[in-house]
């Protein structure tokens, strides 16, 4: 909770410098300082100063945000290909990957990831699985989702220890829930 | 005197329009409420990078602010937008939300006695 | 004088490339079948198209607070628009908007390509 309210204000402090601009205006260093103390404040109140609140950040995780970059970039090649193609072919399916991950900003970082890459979107989150449309039939690949939950878990120190496996593949008719 | 560099921005900025153009395309034919949701929440996008390349282009840095105001609220009305259609009404209900447990608690701590 | 035009090169490799990604996720947003192919060409745009436009913006700004701020939008952008992604995605499915699965060419290609011409 003390640390957390700590970090949260050095990150207020460094929002506000980056906002502003400003070094040497005194009326606006005070005023600024003020309204960082009052948000501290008041996110106390509201008793959210936890893990969820505080921003994360880990230098092992640049890492992870490196070899994301290099999907990104790689899965954005597949896509503009099938896109721009004259006879696009391409072979929407969806399908469901399982996962283990303990915490929540675990989940999240994976299935944002997941979303992030081009090609896959998760569409939605039950209880241990991601529900994910793909556009193209090389991102189907499970291995693939497999490594991104095991770095992805790592790169947040919450340790993917479950080997994500493939459910049936629903069909076309069974994904209407009726609305 | 404009430089390459500003003739650049300027292209760039005139790509970035042709791309909106598009997009409104589909905003306006999207057969589902959610082709167009996606269409607005693109265009979005594409607004703050335009606002971005524009603030450098007319060399006032101003420009930036409003673009990240812009990316925020843009995040804010899309959730806003969906959460509408999903429950149609932007209130809940305490019980339905499940925001009651942890006011509770807040209550009972030293916050409640401050306030 | 060599610096200006290393951060030319450097500078205008970014915007070209982003544009490129830019325009290529509105034209797929436009020729896609369906909603949700349709996300894969928007995320297309959030991402690299997004992300290399504004880092082409921070090597003209260089070291100021311009730049700063710019960082700022970037991140922003990566943190919110996979989450917009999916909830758009999340709403949906659960309206019950039936995904287009299974192999898909596009129809006719000279029909398409007539198509694309009369609408630019």
């Amino acid at each position: 909770m003390r640390k957390s309210a700590a970090i949260l204000l050095l990150v207020l402090v460094l929002y506000w410098f980056t906002l502003s601009g400003y070094f040497d205006h005194t009326v606006l260093f005070v005023t600024g300082g003020l309204s960082v103390l009052a948000v501290v404040g008041l996110a106390a109140r509201m008793n959210i100063l936890d893990d969820e609140t505080t921003p994360y950040f880990r230098f092992k995780s640049i890492g992870y945000f490196v070899w994301l970059f290099k999907e990104i970039v790689k899965a954005n090649m597949a896509v503009v290909k099938a896109v721009l193609s004259p006879d696009m072919e391409i072979s929407p399916s969806m399908f469901k990957v399982k996962m283990d991950h303990g915490t929540d900003l675990g989940r999240t970082t994976f299935a944002n990831s997941i979303t992030l890459t081009p090609g896959t979107i998760s569409v939605e989150m039950e209880d241990g699985e991601i529900l994910v449309h793909a556009l193209l039939e090389e991102m189907t690949d499970l291995e693939g989702f497999k490594e991104m939950g095991v770095r992805s878990g790592k790169a947040v120190a919450d340790p993917m220890n479950y080997v994500p496996k493939l459910a049936a593949k629903p069909k076309a008719t069974k994904k209407r829930k009726g609305s | 005197m404009p430089t390459f560099l500003h003739y650049l921005n300027v292209s760039v900025a005139f790509l970035l329009l042709i791309g909106m153009a598009l997009l409104l395309g589909r905003l306006l034919s999207g057969p589902t409420l959610y082709d167009r949701i996606l269409a607005v929440n693109s265009f979005g996008t594409k607004t703050v990078l335009f606002l971005c390349v524009f603030s450098l282009i007319i060399g006032r840095a101003d420009g930036i602010d409003i673009a990240i105001l812009y990316a925020l609220m843009n995040f804010i009305a899309t959730i806003a937008v969906l959460k509408f259609f999903r429950y149609k009404a932007l209130s809940m209900s305490l019980e339905d939300a499940h925001i009651d447990k942890p006011t509770v608690k807040t209550g009972t701590r030293k916050g409640g006695s401050k306030a | 004088m060599t610096l200006e035009i290393i951060q030319l090169v450097v500078s205008g490799a970014f915007l070209i490339s982003g544009v490129f990604f830019v325009l290529a996720g509105a034209v797929g947003v436009l020729r896609l079948p369906d909603f949700y192919t349709r996300m894969h060409a928007a995320g297309m745009t959030d991402t690299l198209g997004a992300e290399f436009i504004i880092f082409g913006l921070m090597v003209q700004a260089g070291f100021t607070q311009t730049s700063l701020k710019l960082f700022l939008i970037a991140f922003l952008l990566f943190l919110t628009s996979p989450t917009a992604s999916h909830a758009v995605a999340d709403a949906a499915h659960h309206a019950g908007l039936k995904p287009l699965l299974g192999k898909f060419r596009a129809p006719n290609p000279a029909e398409v390509k007539a198509n694309k011409v009369e609408k630019h």
